[in-house]
């Protein structure tokens, strides 16, 4: 796989492979020292767009822990077309620098897309506009795995602002890819076009659909869509599709409850919910790390680089006993990438 | 260069007279001088049209120049060397240049390039609002009185917002024989829209624009149109619901005409998949129901003429994100390869083609001698063209100075030979003739 543009990219079989590689990485970030040498001498650039600090921290670690060098880049785009440059330029410069991977943040749907026409490197889609979030959806349906023996018959509810999530459109399609059914809840205002087409149903009422799920998916209500009148006000909002304790004990009572982050506490959910137990929302974020050097690893140090590994490996192993653990760890893992 | 020209043994198609035979032309001084089986050359050139068709020259009803303004994206000269080559012998130019043409100084600068280099007929289309801002009248009669005639009206680009203004607009332009077109979008529906709304854009998470925006306008400036008695033309329509409209407004008897672009005829939302700009326009390209509606309104008259809407851009620019891309993409070099699918789908006949593209928008902007009809005494403009020749779109190889096609790399069937504009041969064997229009 060179890129990561799309949860669409992946199959189930090769979703469970990068969950299954995120465990050994998970390992790894329990330990003293968090670091393994897997992408020595690799570059990953950071080339945000759109301020995030979570996901670029989370994304900065994941390389840092695999011993990537790491570059940022944190710019909002108008900055770099004020000045003439455009985005094929910015891309092409990166790539004159021989970067190997570039993870992107862009608020345009498709910034991604395009930047892999234009470089060689591996390009990894961190969120763009309301298109795709594919890591997130990645390190959530981990995080559910956690909880949850199987996908299959699964009943995930996504709640809140879905036309403008890209969270939303990856976890839906990742999570009917691995056989789970997904309902989503929100207003009307807040659903968007055509959603038939999406292979999702659909309610407007939460109350009544919480007995019946086994993950509560809240999605972050942004404040400055109360300029575009979608619902009458953020407190309406919270009325009827915030998640307050009342709600949650009507949950089932094996039933998680996540939030992609960052929360408007009060508003989707309220402030004693987020701290609940069945909350797992900071393990969200912990398995961000692990699900995303599982991805830097199979697509920067996994099949891309058999022959550079061939070629580098034995002298390391030589000397790394380190590496030579870590590496048969990952045989474990790699025939099932064939 | 000779003063006359013989076009031999073509298929002669001239919707103008009915005509569709095996005919020779004759040109000599700008005009046709005769129509014919076996004509004699004499000193005429000879342009041997043997298995190609020979019809009037096209009319391009909607093509964006970009100049004055915005020289680095075209010219007059550029412009009018594509639409030459595309088989155009008259083009009406958009008026959203930088400064607008609002009024008749710039108006008549458009038209008079367009003469002075004698590659096409430029027709300016001027302004309905100063500086296209929707708030004030332009200077509509001192353009419609001008040197540079001009007939039709738009603030095209984007449509006039303010529906009492726009009512003025219609009024005033009845006093002065205008056309009124417009660019059938209400913003305040379409606003931050980046393509068609529907189930691709909410697959890829860009905003849409309803086709129901299109709709509104339109049927707006239809029930305006009715009350003031102003002629109106809707400026490229997308949508079934703007076919409808117009079927029915056409049947009350309103003066109302409407065109349709290639690439509605052709491409659909579907193209957007790939986030590639150069598939960005306005209005965007929409659903397939959308595209067969437009095809069935062109099959059965209700669409008048197809217009290319060639809007050139800079390549930085579409290289740009999908969202910070200006829309459009340009059309006059590829119009011809393009619509003769329609032909070949059994949408309409070779000659109810270039009705479309020659006759039908000819009569929109009431062109004398554009459009035919090819008989004797008239004025020369002519194309000849190979509906069978195959060729794959190079847009390097473009007179124009854009390159936003996205029929690049594409082999398309149908190619211009060669265009006659006032009686002289300005395009043959598929290139501009060294000489002609290279003034830039």
């Amino acid at each position: 796989m060179k890129h990561l543009l799309s949860i669409q990219d992946l199959s189930a079989g090769q979703i469970n492979t990068v969950l299954k590689t995120a465990d050994s990485f998970r390992e790894v970030g329990t330990r003293t020292i968090k670091k393994v040498p897997t992408l020595r001498g690799r570059t990953v650039c950071n080339l945000f767009f759109e301020p995030s600090t979570r996901t670029r921290i989370s994304f900065e670690l994941a390389a840092k822990r695999l011993s990537a060098d790491v570059v940022n880049f944190t710019g909002d785009a108008k900055s770099s077309l004020s000045k003439g440059e455009s985005f094929k330029d910015t891309a092409q410069t990166l790539q004159a620098m021989g970067i190997d991977a570039i993870v992107v943040r862009h608020a345009s749907a498709g910034a991604p897309q395009r930047l892999s026409g234009w470089v060689e490197a591996s390009v990894i889609n961190a969120g763009d506009g309301a298109h795709e979030h594919p890591t997130q959806a990645l390190l959530d349906l981990y995080s559910i795995r956690e909880h949850f023996p199987s996908f299959d018959g699964l009943r995930v509810g996504i709640v809140g602002d879905i036309v403008h999530s890209r969270v939303a459109r990856s976890n839906a399609r990742a999570l009917r890819t691995m056989g789970a059914e997904v309902v989503l809840i929100a207003p009307p205002t807040f659903l968007p076009p055509a959603v038939d087409t999406w292979g999702v149903s659909v309610s407007y009422d939460l109350e009544a659909v919480l007995p019946s799920l086994d993950v509560v998916y809240l999605l972050r209500v942004q404040r400055e869509r109360q300029n575009e009148q979608l619902v009458p006000s953020l407190r309406e909002y919270a009325t009827f599709w915030g998640l307050d304790l009342r709600r949650v004990n009507r949950m089932r009572p094996e039933a998680v409850i996540m939030h992609p982050g960052p929360m408007n506490r009060g508003v989707e959910i309220a402030a004693e919910v987020a701290d609940l137990d069945r909350a797992i929302i900071t393990d969200q974020v912990t398995n961000g790390v692990a699900v995303r050097m599982s991805l830097l690893y199979l697509m920067l140090g996994g099949l891309n680089s058999d022959r550079d590994r061939a070629r580098e490996a034995p002298a390391r192993r030589a000397t790394d006993p380190a590496q030579l653990a870590f590496e048969q760890a990952m045989a474990e893992v790699e025939p099932a990438l064939g | 260069m000779a003063n006359a020209i013989l076009v031999r043994g073509g298929r002669l198609v001239d919707p103008a007279s009915g005509t569709d035979r095996t005919a020779d032309i004759l040109v000599r001084d700008g005009r046709i001088e005769a129509v014919g089986a076996g004509l004699a050359a004499g000193e005429a050139e000879v342009v041997e049209a043997d298995g190609a068709v020979v019809s009037p020259g096209f009319v391009d009803l909607h093509v964006h120049l970009r100049e004055p303004g915005r020289e680095d994206e075209e010219t007059i000269a550029s412009g009018s060397a594509a639409a030459a080559r595309g088989g155009f012998t008259a083009i009406c130019a958009m008026p959203n240049t930088e400064p607008a043409c609002d009024s008749a100084a710039v108006a008549e600068k458009v038209a008079a390039s367009g003469r002075f280099l004698g590659l096409t007929r430029v027709v300016p289309a001027g302004a309905l609002t100063h500086a296209r801002e929707g708030t004030q009248l332009a200077a509509i009669g001192e353009m419609a009185r001008s040197v540079a005639r001009v007939r039709l009206f738009t603030d095209d680009g984007r449509g006039v917002q303010d529906t009492r203004l726009l009512r003025r607009a219609m009024e005033y332009l009845t006093g002065f024989g205008g056309i009124c077109a417009e660019h059938c979008d209400d913003e305040a529906l379409s606003e931050g829209g980046q393509m068609h709304e529907g189930e691709v854009s909410s697959r890829l998470g860009l905003r849409g624009m309803p086709a129901e925006a299109e709709d509104l306008a339109l049927a707006r400036d239809i029930a305006l149109a009715r009350l003031t008695g102003c002629r109106f033309h809707a400026l490229h329509v997308s949508t079934a619901g703007s076919v409808a409209l117009v079927r029915a407004a056409k049947a009350e008897g309103l003066a109302v005409t409407a065109e349709v672009t290639p690439h509605h005829l052709t491409l659909t939302h579907e193209e957007l998949a790939s986030f590639d700009p150069v598939f960005k326009v306005n209005p965007p390209l929409r659903s397939l129901a959308d595209v067969a509606a437009c095809r069935a309104g062109l099959a059965d008259g209700t669409l008048d003429a197809i217009a290319t809407d060639h809007a050139p851009h800079a390549a930085h620019e579409k290289e740009a994100e999908f969202e910070a891309a200006p829309p459009g993409l340009i059309g006059m070099e590829t119009a011809l390869g393009v619509v003769l699918a329609l032909v070949r789908d059994g949408v309409l006949s070779l000659p109810a083609l270039v009705e479309r593209l020659s006759t039908g928008p000819a009569r929109v902007l009431g062109l004398e001698g554009q459009g035919g009809p090819i008989v004797a005494g008239a004025p020369a403009h002519l194309v000849v063209f190979d509906p069978e020749a195959r060729w794959v779109v190079d847009p390097s190889r473009f007179a124009s100075r854009s390159r936003n096609c996205p029929w690049a790399g594409q082999e398309l069937t149908g190619k211009v030979l060669a265009t006659i504009f006032e009686g002289r041969l300005v395009v043959s064997n598929g290139e501009l003739l060294e000489g002609v229009g290279a003034t830039w």
